[in-house]
């Protein structure tokens, strides 16, 4: 008996001081095991399990600010509300309130309440990823964490600017995303993926599933988080976002090249020149060697942004900048509940609805206000407000409601003079009067508005607005003016993109719609500079197929204790059309 | 004495730590690499560029009309795996910098599960696997897989890459009834999910870039109804691929017992006797049980209506036939048998054949 015990512990012994002898791990495993720990440890407080206000359901999310905005994915945001609860690894649940969406995108922006020192993870640079790096994946897959600890999945990348098509009934299309084999599952959704520096890189929100079901099969899909920080502005401005199109088509041809098939006649890439049969080289600076990257990089842009293009025809190259085109109708993002008891054609994009037992907590009631074609607008009114305080600066220009002068010289037509009143707007130039009267004119009458200075796009209608933007009156949006003219009917913040389509050139962007919503008659968009806030110019366009009056403004004198643009550069597809240089102005004060 | 020393138990557990502790200067000693960075760049790419998208026939049902394929001559040879992708003429290739070729079957040898194209453009200097350099690695060995599972590459976008362990290296066909498999050979059994739609015929390499095998298909274990990620060693396939290429191939001749369709059991030799079978499809109908026999002993009634063989649905009394013939002594063959409105489950087992009861249909 004793015999087999000393026997038996002499080998146990020997296998286990055997196993210390020889079972030894290279130092730079447990590095590279102690570097991961400590990664992990460092983002984890950013990580977000998202619920819906009912508890049932949910996915996750990562907060990118300390004030708390958070990104998820849309399918995630639409199923938990308006109003959301988010827990964090601290073990607290808190509200959260939806700020802006992107449907097509699969992207949502929500708002965590009640602190301003949330932790948070920097957005990375998703472009700096290779094949066969590292990535954490976090987030709560099967909902799981019943504590809010999040559960990392560690992998590699399995593929970059990858495209995904939208599948089944769905719209979302995931463009120029990350593929990675880290294990992603139900729940996983709208949570971050982190490079092995902890860098924020993407959000996942996708994966390739058959036979195995709808759990991880080896393909998983994360939004790139590039792609998300364009349209990062557009998020906050508290709208539905749209995707972009050329408004053509292009397939590829039997030696590979991609040509376009088919092009819009109206679509401004048309109007600049694009044909079909011509090849395209590059978009955005990057190269196309297949439709799949054309989409991927169509697909990272919001609607609105000027992106470059060079196109090859004949064996000669050109280049192009081309404003990219709402992808969708705005009638495909109405709600699925409709006040009217007609039927209507079934929309294609169904919005988020309320859940009915969510009931906003009341000391964040005020942060959610309803507006078609908005997740939240409270948020653009805040973007708004932030953008046209900066505006002041530029002096009080309120009291200045009468008719307004101004006399400079043109660089060709010698003088110039702009006489603008709440009823008419005059441009004399070169000798001739082109007039465009305001009041009195019927809206619904096509030819009211239209191109008065030849070659312009509206330049006589711009001065008009500028009038109504600077003094005040365009602040005062009156909704439903039952086609009284003379007034704003909305002014939004857009979002921020690339000034006449430069990459490092960012600026705050504001639309105003001038006369009716419905076919309104002039759309402007105005530039502010992202840092000091400086309206740099505005463009005005007379309708969707045509090419905007483009004003750019260089430097600003002092008139009257107020700044006023110096120079007005006018432009219009694509050419000159005049330099005014202005010399004096006179604003009247008036009711 | 030996006894004392081991009853002082503080002692036992001493020795070990001090041996330890001798030996940590040379643990730090033989460290290795310092980086964590993921598996070589450079090695991937390389290999990147000889992995290939096939395209071909299918694309009804769950069939996926894609697979991989693996560039083994400058010149345009190309090994897969073995698949119903290749029921057609031509195939379609496409390489990792977008150019697109028609390629035919030069050779194949579905007992191994692998067929060798050729493009049929004259071509050279293709980036190509050096067969003769592939490895053979040990279970636990971290390995890349490179495939375009799920066709998410297309023109000049690389395969898809995961990462695992090799965690078996064993015979599936061992489990016969279990894995519909032809082939006899060793495979690999991966931990990463390397086998989906479309990645037969990838690459399965080592994080420094050697090859190590070949990416087989979806394969399911029939009996825990999991799937299995599985490729085959180079070491097994590369004199076939080798001889194929060559044109001094020849298949390997089956032997009367071992082909397609082997009747090693009837109905009768259960004692089964079914309907005639004079329809296109006549259903499996049990006409009549002979006392006595191994159906009678488990059960089995007149008017039952087999359904299913062995988890092998039953829908004519041909298949039926068909599913026989692939017994062996040993096996035990379960039938679900629907009577009148009820389905029940019987088992028989399959009894050694006697010299002369064995008799072909």
């Amino acid at each position: 008996m004793k015999k087999s015990c000393t026997l038996f512990s002499l080998v146990i012994l020997l296998v286990f001081s055997s196993r210390s002898l020889f079972a030894q791990v290279d130092s730079a495993v447990i590095e590279a095991q102690n570097r991961r720990i400590a990664v992990v440890e460092k983002v984890a407080p950013s990580v977000v399990a998202i619920f819906s206000a009912g508890g049932n359901g949910g996915g996750s999310g990562v907060l990118i600010s300390s004030d708390g905005y958070a990104l998820t994915n849309y399918h995630v945001s639409s199923s938990a509300g308006t109003f959301m609860k988010c827990g964090l690894s601290d073990g607290h649940l808190y509200d959260a309130v939806i700020v802006g969406i992107d449907p097509t995108g699969d992207v949502a922006l929500v708002k965590l309440l009640g602190r301003d020192n949330f932790p948070f993870s920097p957005m990375g640079d998703s472009d700096k990823l290779q094949i066969g790096d590292w990535s954490f994946a976090m987030g709560n897959p099967f909902l799981l964490a019943t504590d809010f600890k999040t559960t990392v999945t560690y992998g590699i990348v399995s593929g970059t600017h990858r495209y995904q098509y939208p599948a089944g009934r769905n719209f979302l299309e995931y463009t120029d995303c990350i593929q990675i084999d880290t294990s992603i599952n139900p729940g996983n959704s709208g949570g971050p993926l982190f490079n092995d520096a902890g860098e924020l890189v993407g959000i996942n929100g996708r994966g390739s599933f058959e036979k195995r079901g709808r759990v991880n099969s080896g393909a998983g899909y994360a939004i790139s988080i590039n792609q998300i920080k364009n349209f990062m502005d557009h998020l906050k401005s508290g709208r539905i976002v749209d995707h972009a199109t050329l408004g053509a088509s292009v397939s590829t041809r039997e030696d590979g090249a991609v040509v376009v098939q088919s092009i819009l006649e109206e679509s401004e890439a048309a109007r600049r020149g694009l044909e079909e049969g011509d090849e395209i080289i590059s978009f955005a600076g990057r190269p196309i060697r297949s439709v799949n990257q054309y989409k991927n990089i169509l697909g990272i842009y919001p609607k609105g942004w000027k992106i470059p293009l060079v196109y090859r025809r004949g064996g000669e190259k050109k280049e192009i900048s081309v404003r990219l085109r709402a992808l969708h109708r705005s009638s495909d993002f109405q709600s699925t509940k409709k006040k009217k008891k007609v039927k209507k054609k079934r929309p294609r994009i169904p919005l988020p609805r309320k859940s009915p037992k969510a009931k906003p907590p009341a000391k964040y009631k005020h942060m959610f206000v309803k507006k078609s074609g908005f997740a939240n607008f409270y948020f653009n009114n805040l973007q708004k407000k932030r953008v046209m305080d900066r505006l002041s600066k530029l002096g009080d220009y309120s009291k200045t409601k009468g008719a307004w002068k101004l006399l400079g010289k043109a660089d060709k037509g010698g003088a110039f003079i702009v006489n603008v009143s709440d009823a008419q707007s005059q441009l004399t130039i070169g000798g001739k009067n082109y007039l465009q009267k305001i009041s009195g004119v019927d809206p619904r009458d096509d030819l009211a508005f239209e191109e008065r200075y030849p070659g312009s796009g509206g330049l006589v209608l711009a001065m008009y607005n500028l009038r109504l933007f600077l003094n005040g009156s365009g602040k005062l949006v009156k909704e439903n003016t039952n086609g009284k003219t003379g007034l704003f009917t909305s002014l939004i913040y857009l979002g921020s993109e690339p000034m006449d389509g430069q990459f490092q050139n960012s600026v705050d962007v504001l639309v105003s719609d001038f006369i009716s919503e419905k076919g309104s008659k002039a759309v402007c968009r105005w530039y502010f500079n992202k840092t000091d806030g400086t309206l740099l110019g505005f463009d005005t366009s007379l309708g969707r197929d045509k090419d905007e009056c483009q004003i750019r403004f260089d430097g600003f004198q002092e008139i009257d204790g107020r700044k006023f643009p110096k120079i007005m550069k006018v432009r219009h597809a694509n050419r000159n059309v005049a330099t005014l240089q202005i010399e004096s102005v006179e604003l009247a004060t008036g009711s | 004495m030996r006894i004392g020393l081991f009853r002082n138990r503080s002692f036992l557990f001493f020795i070990p730590k001090n041996l330890l502790i001798a030996l940590m200067p040379v643990m730090f000693l033989s460290a290795g690499r310092k980086t964590t960075a993921g598996p070589r760049s450079d090695a991937i790419g390389k290999n990147l560029t000889r992995v290939v998208k096939i395209y071909g026939a299918g694309g009804i049902r769950k069939l996926h009309a894609y697979s991989t394929g693996l560039i083994v001559r400058s010149d345009g040879y190309i090994v897969t795996v073995w698949s119903h992708v290749l029921d057609t003429e031509e195939v379609t290739v496409v390489l990792n910098d977008g150019r697109r070729f028609q390629a035919k079957i030069h050779g194949a040898e579905p007992q191994l599960d692998i067929a060798v194209l050729k493009i049929v453009k004259k071509v050279q200097d293709l980036p190509f696997f050096d067969l003769s350099k592939a490895v053979n690695v040990s279970v636990g060995t971290r390995v890349l897989g490179l495939s375009n599972m799920f066709k998410v590459a297309t023109g000049d976008e690389p395969a898809s890459i995961l990462h695992g362990v090799v965690a078996a290296k064993t015979k599936l066909s061992a489990r016969r009834g279990v894995f519909d498999f032809p082939y006899d050979g060793l495979v690999y059994i991966v931990d990463a999910i390397t086998n989906n739609p479309g990645a037969g015929g990838g690459a399965l390499i080592t994080r420094s870039g050697d090859l190590v095998g070949m990416i087989g298909k979806e394969l399911k274990n029939r009996e825990s109804n999991t799937w299995v990620n599985y490729a085959y060693p180079i070491s097994e396939l590369r004199e076939t691929i080798d001889s194929i290429i060559s044109g001094k191939f020849v298949s390997k001749e089956k032997k009367p017992d071992e082909d397609e369709n082997p009747t090693r059991y009837i109905a009768s030799d259960f004692g089964m006797v079914l309907l005639p079978d004079v329809l296109y499809r006549t259903p499996a109908y049990i006409d009549h049980v002979v006392s006595g026999s191994e159906a009678s002993k488990a059960k089995l009634k007149e008017d039952d209506l087999v359904l299913f063989v062995n988890d092998e649905l039953i829908q004519s009394v041909k298949e039926l036939q068909k599913q026989l013939g692939k017994l062996e002594a040993g096996d035990t063959l379960r039938l679900v048998v629907r009577r009148g409105m009820k389905l029940v489950t019987l088992e028989l087992k399959v009894r050694k054949k006697s010299a002369n009861t064995i008799k072909k249909q």
